[in-house]
């Protein structure tokens, strides 16, 4: 029985391409409770110190499989605001799963899977919880993301009148534009920044703090504490010949256009994108994987992911690697781009690459890609997906320059409390670490709510 | 929210709405944009804010019917409202300093340099303005820069007002005749590429504004991307105003070519009758 886990179903990849629905469809209520059978409610649960929001696993998992779902959902949302959208997008199998003693000789408990389960059952039927008086003082939030939205919710539930300020005219931050609907659909997400919004944490839309209003504004309008989750929002390119031309894109124009702005529903809703019928997505983080699959989505009859690493380098999750194959994703690894080509008017015609070869281990212990001399080549795409990662975004920053950074241009925070260098400003997330992870991100948001209540407790003593 | 405020219909196809949108107008300098949406299913649109008044608590914006988004908000009549509506956004232009300022329009472009124009003003400079339009139809705001500038010249492709030919034609003669520490010019991308390519050869000083494709106007998509003496800079964040001697022109020209096709499509969808695609997956 302690074997392996329950299977999830999943659409059929064949069908799957054509559409945007979700690909992982979930477990059913016995298949729920099989799973959490193969729990054994360790005494020391390891399970829970691989968690960053610190979800009470063991007892949440224990109520699934008493059949008790409903009870299981209220046990996470102590601790973790937005649980239909961690089980869906975090990466259990280096977290809470990684750790779990059934998963030294067999496969871990899916808590995942359990965690997205429960959620999704309890959708529709929680009942709004009834807060008490907001009336410790306010915070302003600035951006909707997932350590924005995670820092509001506790807060909210602590007794502070939280506002989030929002530069897009959509919350979810990544959870909204990056994150693609068939990963993770859009109507859940929310649904969370409802029940968010319903613990009396207020949204201000399309206000970009640092243009509209300044830092020190916040503090003048008697907020007593701000939290800077703006996230990573500065596309990096590779800065080789071609890149401007018309068809090249940053996975974040890409994925906003089709996930926030529903390109793919063009020209019923407005905004265009461009595939064409090959695309080129360059990098294997999750995003690529997001970019490629949702090209294949938009109709290319080919996409490819080009890495400059091997196989073993790429840091996506196992899972999106596995879902982008069966998908029929193409992989070019040990390939780098040295330039892109266009036609007379300008569109991309092909991606020229090297071929590399892995050297020594770097710093960051992975082998360093070398390139064979005189291999390059020429792949003929339409569209070229640069997923390459980004850097802070500055329009915060350039406003606030009291803020302390780092030499990577990220807010140097604590890691603990969030505190910046500037006094009740705390920040975490994207803009911190620079790109990571969504429950990375709401782990920093929880935290400095810890660390904001304890600032404001401080201040009125 | 949003509200417009007042509407009128400068030219054939040339609307200007005036907006309450209190907070923005506080904020806004010359050199500022805004985007707006107009419905759920609307692309985000960029507009470089026209004018504000702080007292008011409104903001300007000139709009030419060139496609659908544009059309639609062309349509709002006064009392309906934007959807979304953020900014201010971009970087404000300096405008303190100068002695004699050259200001030069194409077509639309009076409307984002009118702001331009109305603080160099202020700031103590001498404005000579050349409006430049495919024809007299066209042209706009004319008495307002008229009130502005010391000297002001039409020129129309077809003759139909002032001077027939290009605005280059009169920035040369100006550029010969007087000692100019600035132009500013704001108008068709081929416009800008000749009026800074003139000026280059007269060393002048001249600042340009771009009005690239955009999707969140702040820095996160690098869609308005623009290369300037040879580094990629995002127009969004850190213009949309940049140095016109170090523009790639080119570039820009193509890039605004990007969605020509899809540009269609969406007229197409239209007019088959909104909502009835067929081939929906
Ligand atoms: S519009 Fe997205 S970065 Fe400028």
């Amino acid at each position: 029985m302690k074997g392996k886990k329950v299977k999830m179903p999943e659409q059929d990849p064949k069908k799957r391409v054509n559409n945007f629905k979700e690909v992982t469809l979930g477990y059913t209520e016995e298949e729920a409770i099989k799973e959490a059978n193969r729990c054994l409610q360790c005494k020391n649960p390891l399970c829970m110190q691989g968690c960053p929001v610190e979800v009470d696993i063991p007892d949440f998992i224990a109520l699934v499989a008493e059949g008790e779902f409903e009870k299981a959902a209220q046990k996470i949302k102590e601790k973790n605001n937005l649980p239909a959208v961690c089980g869906r997008v975090c990466p259990q199998e280096e977290q809470c799963e990684r750790k779990c003693i059934v998963g030294i000789k067999n496969e871990a408990v899916a808590i995942g899977r359990l965690e997205r389960f429960v959620a999704d059952y309890a959708r529709g039927k929680e009942e709004i919880e009834v807060i008490g008086n907001q009336d410790k003082g306010k915070v302003a939030i600035i951006g909707a993301g997932p350590a924005g939205l995670t820092a509001a919710a506790d807060l909210a539930k602590m007794g502070y009148e939280v506002t989030i300020f929002e530069a897009f005219h959509e919350a979810g931050g990544v959870l909204t534009y990056g994150i693609p609907e068939f990963r993770l659909p859009k109507d859940i997400v929310k649904d969370e920044i409802e029940k968010i919004e319903k613990l009396g944490v207020e949204i201000k839309y399309n206000h970009v703090v640092g243009k509209i209003k300044g830092l020190e504004e916040l503090f003048e309008e008697e907020y007593k504490a701000v939290f800077i989750g703006t996230g990573a929002g500065l596309p990096r390119f590779l800065g080789i010949e071609g890149e401007n031309l018309n068809g090249v894109y940053s996975a974040n124009e890409f994925l906003t256009r089709v996930n926030l702005m529903k390109a793919y529903r063009f020209p019923e809703y407005k905004t265009p994108v461009h595939t064409g019928e090959k695309v080129a997505v360059v990098g294997a983080g999750n995003v690529a994987m997001d970019a490629a699959r949702t090209a294949l989505r938009l109709g290319a009859k080919e996409s490819i992911i080009v890495y400059r690493r091997g196989e073993d380098e790429m840091p996506a999750r196992v899972e999106e690697i596995d879902h982008a194959k069966e998908e029929g994703i193409r992989f070019e690894l040990l390939n780098n781009p040295t330039e892109i080509l266009g036609d007379k008017e300008g569109f991309v015609k092909g991606i020229k690459c090297i071929r590399m070869e892995l050297g020594e281990a770097d710093d960051s212990g992975r082998r360093r890609p070398v390139p064979i001399e005189g291999s390059e080549w020429i792949m003929e795409v339409d569209t070229v997906i640069m997923a390459i990662g980004q850097r802070p975004n500055p329009i915060l920053l350039k406003d606030a320059q009291d803020i302390e950074t780092t030499k990577w241009g990220t807010i140097d925070a604590c890691d603990e409390s969030g505190e910046t260098s500037k006094e009740g400003v705390f920040a975490g997330g994207d803009t911190v670490t620079g790109a990571a992870t969504v429950i990375e991100a709401m782990g920093a948001g929880k935290r400095a709510a810890r660390a904001i209540d304890d600032y404001i407790k401080n201040l009125r003593k | 929210m949003y509200r417009v405020l007042e509407k009128e219909v400068l030219a054939l196809k040339i609307t200007r709405l005036k907006v309450d949108a209190p907070k923005v107008a506080s904020k806004a300098e010359p050199g500022h944009f805004l985007i707006v949406r107009v419905d759920e299913k609307g692309e985000r649109i960029p507009l470089t804010i026209a004018d504000y008044d702080r007292e008011e608590g409104s903001i300007t914006i000139i709009i030419q019917e060139v496609g659908f988004s544009s059309e639609q908000i062309c349509n709002l009549e006064v009392g309906d409202e934007f959807l979304d509506l953020v900014g201010p956004l971009g970087e404000p232009i300096k405008t303190g300093g100068y002695n004699k300022v050259v200001c030069v329009a194409g077509g639309l472009g009076a409307a984002p340099l009118y702001p331009k124009v109305k603080s160099l003003h202020k700031g103590g400079a001498e404005i000579i303005t050349i409006l430049g339009a495919r024809n007299e139809e066209l042209l706009i705001l004319e008495g307002d820069f008229e009130r502005l500038s010391s000297s002001l010249y039409v020129t129309t492709d077809d003759g139909s007002k002032g001077h027939k030919g290009f605005v280059t034609d009169i920035l040369k003669q100006v550029l010969e005749e007087e000692d100019v520490d600035m132009v500013v010019a704001i108008g068709p991308m081929i416009m800008m590429k000749f009026v800074s390519q003139l000026t280059k050869e007269y060393g002048v000083k001249t600042i340009v504004s771009l009005n690239s494709l955009m999707i969140d106007g702040t820095g996160m998509c690098g869609g308005c991307r623009v290369t300037v003496g040879g580094d990629t800079k995002f127009s969004c964040v850190d213009g949309p105003a940049f140095d016109g001697h170090l523009v790639d022109y080119d570039e820009q020209l193509r890039r605004q070519n990007f969605y020509s096709k899809h540009e269609q499509e969406v007229k197409d969808h239209v007019f088959g009758g909104e909502g009835c695609r067929v081939n929906e997956g």
